[in-house]
């Protein structure tokens, strides 16, 4: 019976929830209502079995709290800012609801586009896409972003209140404003999934479920909007990092690429990525995407690689350097620096690292990278010290412990 | 909704521009009002006269005290405001677009405050 509201909820959360976001204009009441509705699903479903269509169950519920709700606050006289819906999907919406069966095409992409804003602050908009088009309840939000349960419901709260109040249309966008806004809606989805790959002292298991949440965002995004650039090729960047997650960490250390298991990368989702890349390769995905796109070429040349010793290097040295045109980036030159080694040896990898470290002053990973080039090049002394700063910068336990073992193993 | 849009810029932006460039400024401005008339509802809008000639008021002690300047220093000076109706924030973002590049545009609600209703 369990499973049956787990299915419900995977399936009819973000549908249901713009559903009534539509018909009563509040994201807190549609919010509450919905997940009271869930609760008393699992009680009600347990023992009576799950209804026949529990899309319809669920908002007849959801309906009833909400009504409650509002004649509660009429008492107390509460005024909360409604948002901006526009008459024709307000009148869709009524019929829907008389007929639950029938569909609205995009209504759930409109409530991507709302948490997604571009007034509303990256970090908030994160945070407010997992909980609302994905239903992720705030104590789990509250955990992948790592900060305390209240301080995550009150910055939700803020963010609701912001969309209200400043009259942001619960509406789709057109042409190229969707293009623009599906770009905001790949920079919202790529920091969520980023927040799991954070090198903070954060559990490595954490990170795994933080960035599977952010997977889980682009792809109904993608069912929404259709194939976009922008949105192929942030899944397959993300695909592609979140295939190595099983090889990456062994016994609490870090396994560097060349040194993973390749057999325990995922390769369904490898190819899954390769394929939506494949249609992209002629024209090539440009403005934010093109970063994305780059980044997961790069990935894609590593995840197709049999050993470390068979990469492509040469492709992926020829990638870094149009991401580093693309984006001016100083982290980019240091993984340019990183293939170039690779590609013609320590020396050609060094010159590229000239004068970083005044774009980088903090960067631990540069200073590991110069150790290591270093060593290659021959220069032991020269090394053991690039390591030392390395050690030093370095905040994440698990590098820190691997670095100290890379010095001891060079003196 | 009703929008408040502020205005602010960096002083040399009108001061140091060419009339060939101020031309594009009142341009914009013009395609903006005609925008507006389009797609929503110019309740007001002004330029102001510099932060040089502002005046600021407060009350020291209980009792009003002036300064001569605007009430913070910083980096860009407010010029001039617009007060429109515009049915969301998407279609006053949209509209704004249309005003000279060089602004940094700060675009508020206006609110109903209870009990002060004038009409």
């Amino acid at each position: 019976m369990q499973r049956a509201v787990e299915e419900a909820f995977r399936d009819q959360w973000g549908r249901l929830l713009a559903l009534l976001v539509a018909r009563y204009r509040r994201l807190d009441l549609a919010e509450d209502g919905l997940a009271d509705a869930f609760e008393a699903a699992a009680r009600h479903w347990a023992v009576d079995g799950p209804p026949d269509n529990p899309g319809a169950w669920l908002l007849t519920a959801a309906r009833r709290r909400i009504l409650d709700r509002l004649r509660a606050e009429a008492v107390a006289a509460r005024k909360e800012p409604m948002l901006v819906v526009d008459e024709s999907l307000r009148q869709e919406v009524q019929s829907t609801m008389a007929d639950p069966g029938g569909l609205l095409s995009d209504e759930r992409l409109r409530l991507v586009l709302l948490c997604a804003h571009p007034s509303l602050a990256p970090e908030s908009a994160s945070a407010l896409s997992l909980r609302l088009v994905l239903g992720v309840p705030t104590a789990e939000v509250a955990r992948l972003f790592l900060v305390s349960e209240a301080t995550m419901a009150a910055r939700l709260t803020r963010a609701k209140r912001k969309l209200a109040a400043t009259g942001v249309p619960f509406a789709m966008a057109g042409g190229t404003a969707l293009a623009d806004r599906l770009e905001v809606v790949a920079a919202v989805i790529y920091l969520a999934f980023t927040t799991g790959y954070a090198p903070s002292t954060g559990e490595d298991l954490l990170r795994v479920e933080t960035a599977g949440e952010a997977i889980r965002l682009a792809r109904v995004v993608r069912d929404l909007a259709g194939s976009q650039p922008v949105i192929d090729a942030l899944l397959a960047l993300m695909l592609l990092q979140h295939s190595r997650r099983n090889a990456r960490v062994s016994a609490n250390r870090i396994v560097l690429l060349p040194d993973q298991d390749r057999s325990r990368w995922q390769h369904d989702e490898i190819v899954e990525a390769l394929g939506l890349l494949e249609p992209h390769l002629a024209v090539e995905p440009s403005g934010a995407g093109r970063a994305y796109f780059l980044q997961a070429l790069i990935a894609a040349e590593h995840a197709v690689a049999p050993t470390a010793g068979e990469t492509h290097w040469e492709r992926i040295e020829a990638h870094y350097e149009a991401l580093e045109a693309h984006t001016q980036s100083p982290v980019v030159r240091l993984n340019r620096a990183v293939a170039a080694a690779e590609l013609k040896g320590p020396d050609a990898g060094l010159a590229l690292l000239e004068g970083l470290e005044e774009q980088l002053p903090r960067n631990h990973r540069l200073y590991a990278v110069r150790g290591e080039l270093l060593d290659r090049a021959g220069d032991p002394a020269a090394a053991v010290a690039a390591y030392q700063i390395a050690i030093e910068l370095c905040t994440n336990d698990a590098e820190r412990s691997y670095l100290t073992e890379r010095v001891a193993s060079i003196s | 909704m009703r929008y408040f849009v502020t205005i602010a810029y960096e002083p040399t932006v009108w001061s140091d521009a060419s009339e060939e460039v101020q031309k594009t400024y009142h341009q914009a401005h013009l395609a903006f009002h005609d925008a507006v008339e389009q797609r929503a509802q110019l309740i007001s809008g002004e330029a102001l006269a510099g932060p040089e000639t502002a005046t600021t008021m407060r009350h020291v002690d209980g009792k009003p005290v002036l300064t001569d300047g605007p009430f913070a220093e910083s980096a860009e000076i407010v010029g001039g405001f617009y007060l429109i109706e515009a049915a969301n924030l998407d279609v006053m973002t949209s509209l704004c677009e249309l005003l000279p590049s060089a602004y940094s545009l700060e675009i508020r609600p206006v609110i109903q405050i209870d009990g002060f209703d004038q009409n």
